[in-house]
């Protein structure tokens, strides 16, 4: 073709002043995402398969780990921890996500909020709880019939409470993407519910289903807090990680535990995406929402069984907050506040709250501001699509990679004596850097989400105009997805304050968080003090969030007439 | 490669009237395998307002943003008043611009939105409320300023984007698709309203549309776009009445095609039919020819003996359209080729047209046009 021929090479358009900040903002979102995820990981990659004294030692340690029996028993008792956690916690939350979406239930919002309320708990405090009823002072301890709660049992009784409002968020998002046209055209057809049931509702939230399943499973393996005070001698891959790196110095062991861990991580994220791309599949444009019929001897039967978990999960938040405020569990329970001395207990006091609040918001601010950059630029910039391709790739990546694992390659990366960065091994900041890491994806996703929402002409109708898009990004497009990035700023605050297992290997002594401290002052015998802490987080993390709700209604729902339709 | 030789015919194609504003040569964008836009090359004139029209797909909305510097074409150049601006980032060239969903900011006022330009060019801020009255005013929005996009209707949110536009004093106004997203009615009126607004601002426009109906009422001139390259460029009557391929005949009304043969300068032959042309082909003898003609053009009244290319035909269906008829036409000849042919309500009437009726009918030899037989694309 001639034309191909004489095709010259165009000079290349002039920079313009939006061209440098938007490459700006993109080389900012990438540094951090390199410093905070990508080298960390790699380092932790490299590590194991190095010797002390650094030397490449390909596979030897990860032979030297499955030659160990204690290491490889750990490894069989997480899994099959995980897995009985997981059989328990799916069909409880089925149960729990079809009342809420495919019932005429009552007072569902109640339900939903009080479905959610692990999430602003520490996964320790059900740890605690358990050890309250079932423990060695515990009231129900004699239904246990000689067990004793430290070990698998209490591990799986405070994981499936832990998981449980993570597998309800999942099946219901699958059970409300229901069409309703299905339903309508089985029934004009004369098929019998339990026929529909088998061949509508199965099959629409299969991918849910499974997705849910690895959820769990990943949940439960790679969570450390409540191994820790529950577990007993019973040891978990999430335990050994830390006696590795932490007691034993042992970091080459460490890393391989680390990367054990990654592995059902990895798979329940590669599920995930999987299961998400086959439900969307499944839902044409067209679908038209599921309307429930009222059918008051099912509704009611839901009512009663979302009472029964609803009522279990607020009494196991409860007898956490209740011991903390009593004053010598069982024998003396007059109210009393002495737990709440945490000096008494604790070299820092009331320093750990106080530190868990200066690096959740840290996080919450750096984290959103970060976020929105990377998620505007990545959404709506045309520019260099292999920069826009690693933020989202590297966005996504810490979805796979539990808190732990992440934890340990901080310490591989910032402890290194050769990294300049390692200045602020131990300070608050490297605490919110993590964290910001550790809840990257969800908040990448909500304010992309956001962002696909919005005209993809504003840019080309500001440029026309010859506003600069930074001009529109701050009058327009920031204004426009405020809900979303007050979402992210509370999801981001929420989980820095309630982590325990990305921060359990970079506190340092002057900024020990307030979860670190549950885990140690638990360890030295004041659980009543540990559950005062507990308590004091869920009661900070419930009160953000109802501030949040709050600015919702009143911001939103008022002062914003443009969003009325 | 500047100007290669034959290349000149974006001049040949201006209306030698008016001064060229705005000039395309050569343009070429490819996606991957997929050539976008082909070699385009055509000016419009100083207040003329001119649609890209063609299915979707055909590259005129790619061409439109080419314009606007919101694509980069491979090669090619873009001139604006007689600068090249090919290379120039959008807020650099000099447009105003009106999407297909208005992209009207929804947390601003129909003022704020109308006015956002305007603030960028750090004017008085009396100054700008003036302006923004006057181009209120303009679009019969005057009252409306203090609202919010959605408080408004699809017909008003399209005239503040249009002020919105206009509100910089573009020397060019771009219009992607500007009423697709309103209903019939509304889509009538705005059209003459933006007609009668360019004429009386007298701004050189570009618009793009899918509606051939839209290009017809409101183009000086069309150009009409299919696979990337352009067809054919002309006013509206020239495009309905003389298109330049079947493919611009097809899109642009409806017509009939019909496959013959040449059978002598000036006859064409269906199978045992032979109908005569106004004018001697552009074809070989004997050449196999596509013979378009629309459906408005089939006579059924006052034909006599001496009328030329009288078809004996039977009705085969009559849709009933309202002011006119469509009747599904069969040859009595050849009954394997049928066609369309639209009578007034009137005609029915008075002739009793009924279906499975047999009727003589004459296609007109002005009316006839021939088309290279095997594609869609000219010769």
């Amino acid at each position: 073709m001639t034309a191909a021929a004489v095709r010259s090479p165009s000079p290349a358009p002039p920079l313009t002043r939006d061209d440098v900040v938007q490459r700006a903002g993109i080389l900012l979102v990438l540094a951090f995402l390199l410093v905070s995820l990508a080298l960390p990981l790699w380092m932790l990659l490299s590590k194991s398969v190095l010797d002390a004294g650094g030397r490449f030692v390909g596979l030897a340690n990860y032979v030297r780990y499955f030659s160990t029996p204690t290491l490889v028993e750990s490894l069989w008792n997480s899994i099959w921890v995980a897995l009985l956690s997981t059989a328990i916690v799916v069909p409880l939350a089925f149960g729990y996500a079809y009342a809420l979406t495919r019932t005429r239930m009552p007072l569902k919002s109640a339900f939903t909020a009080l479905a959610l309320m692990p999430l602003f708990a520490p996964s320790l405090l059900s740890a605690i709880s358990f050890i309250y009823i079932f423990g060695n002072q515990g009231f129900l301890k004699s239904w246990l019939m000689g067990a004793s709660v430290y070990g698998p049992i209490g591990i799986v009784l405070a994981q499936v409470f832990y998981c449980f409002p993570h597998a309800v968020l999942v099946l219901a998002t699958a059970l409300s993407l229901a069409d309703g046209r299905l339903y309508e055209a089985a029934e004009a057809m004369g098929t019998p519910k339990w026929r529909i049931f088998r061949t509508v509702t199965v099959p629409g939230i299969r991918y849910g289903l499974v997705s849910a399943a690895f959820v769990v499973f990943t949940l439960v393996v790679t969570d450390f807090g409540i191994a820790k005070v529950i577990g007993g001698q019973f040891n978990v891959l999430a335990t050994d990680a830390y006696k590795q790196v932490v007691g034993q110095q042992n970091f080459e062991m460490g890393a391989v535990v680390g990367l054990v861990l990654l592995v059902p991580a990895v798979l329940a994220f590669a599920a995930e995406r999987y299961t998400r791309r086959r439900q969307a599949a499944i839902l044409s444009v067209r679908a038209v929402p599921f309307e429930a019929k009222a059918i008051p001897l099912k509704d009611g039967l839901f009512t009663l069984y979302c009472a029964t978990v609803a009522g279990l999960i607020l009494a196991i938040v409860l007898v956490a907050v209740w011991a903390s405020f009593v004053t010598y569990w069982p024998y003396n329970l007059t109210l009393s506040l002495k737990h709440y001395d945490f000096a008494q207990f604790e070299p820092n006091g009331w320093g750990p709250y106080f530190a868990s609040l200066q690096m959740a918001a840290l996080t919450a601010v750096v984290g959103t501001v970060v976020v929105f950059i990377g998620a505007y630029l990545v959404e709506k910039w045309q520019g260099w699509p292999g920069a826009r391709a690693l933020v989202q790739f590297l966005a996504m990546l810490p979805m796979a990679v539990p808190g732990l694992v992440l934890g340990l390659g901080y310490v591989f990366f910032f402890n290194a004596s050769w990294n300049p960065l390692n200045v602020f091994y131990g300070t608050l900041a490297l605490l919110a850097l993590n964290s910001t890491a550790h809840f990257y994806t969800t908040a990448h996703i909500t304010a992309v989400t956001a962002l696909k929402q919005i005209d993809n002409e504003f840019e080309a109708v500001s440029a026309s105009l010859k506003a600069p898009f930074y001009r529109t990004v701050w009058r327009v497009t920031v204004p426009i997805c405020m809900p979303a990035i007050l979402d992210i700023a509370v999801y981001m605050f929420v989980n820095a304050l309630t982590t325990v297992s990305a921060v359990i290997f970079l506190y340092g002594p002057a900024n020990k968080l307030a979860a670190i401290s549950i885990v140690h002052m638990d360890e030295a015998g004041a659980t009543a003090a540990a559950a005062g802490m507990a308590t004091l987080i869920v009661l900070t993390a419930l009160a953000v969030k109802l501030l949040h709700l709050l600015a919702d209604r009143i911001v939103f729902g008022r002062l914003q007439a443009w969003r009325k339709r | 490669m500047l100007q290669p030789t034959g290349r000149n015919a974006a001049t040949e194609r201006t209306r030698a009237a008016g001064e060229v504003h705005l000039r395309v040569r050569d343009l070429t964008k490819r996606y991957g395998p997929f050539t976008a836009l082909e070699d385009i090359s055509l000016g419009v004139a100083r207040g003329e307002l001119v649609c890209f029209l063609g299915p979707s797909g055909c590259g005129k909305t790619t061409l439109l943003r080419a314009i606007a510097g919101l694509e980069m074409q491979d090669q090619g150049v873009i001139e604006l008043a007689g600068r090249d601006v090919s290379r120039l980032p959008p807020a650099a060239r000099d447009f105003g611009i009106v999407f297909q969903s208005y992209a009207l900011f929804p947390n601003l006022t129909v003022a704020d939105n109308v006015g956002y330009g305007l603030v960028n060019r750090r004017k008085a801020r009396a100054e700008v409320r003036r302006r923004v009255g006057e181009l209120l005013a303009l679009v019969s929005l005057a009252d409306q300023g203090a609202k919010y996009p959605v408080q408004l209707s699809g017909g008003q949110q399209q005239r503040v984007a249009l002020a919105r536009a206009l509100a910089t004093s573009p020397s060019l106004l771009l219009l992607d698709e500007p009423l697709s997203a309103l209903d019939a009615r509304v889509r009538v009126r705005l059209r003459d309203e933006i007609k009668a607004l360019q004429r009386r601002l007298g701004i050189t426009t570009v618009m793009v549309t899918h509606d051939q109906e839209e290009a017809l009422a409101m183009a000086d001139r069309i150009v009409v776009m299919n696979r990337g390259r352009i067809e054919q460029i002309g006013t509206p009557s020239e495009i309905y009445s003389r298109p330049a391929s079947s493919f611009v005949a097809d899109f642009v009304g409806t017509m009939n095609f019909l496959e013959g043969d040449l059978s002598g300068p000036d006859r064409v032959r269906m199978g045992s039919v032979e109908l005569a042309l106004a004018q001697p082909a552009m074809f070989a003898g004997g050449a196999r020819v596509r013979i378009g003609f629309r459906p408005e053009e089939v006579r059924t009244r006052n034909l006599e003996a001496s009328t030329p290319n009288r078809i004996e035909v039977t009705v085969r269906w009559l849709d009933y359209l309202g002011a006119f008829c469509r009747a599904t036409l069969e040859l009595q000849a050849e009954p394997n080729l049928t066609f369309l042919a639209d009578f007034s309500t009137n005609a029915v009437r008075d002739l009793a047209i009924r279906e499975e009726q047999t009727l003589t009918v004459a296609l007109p030899p002005e009316a006839l046009r021939l088309f290279p037989a095997a594609s869609g694309s000219p010769g």
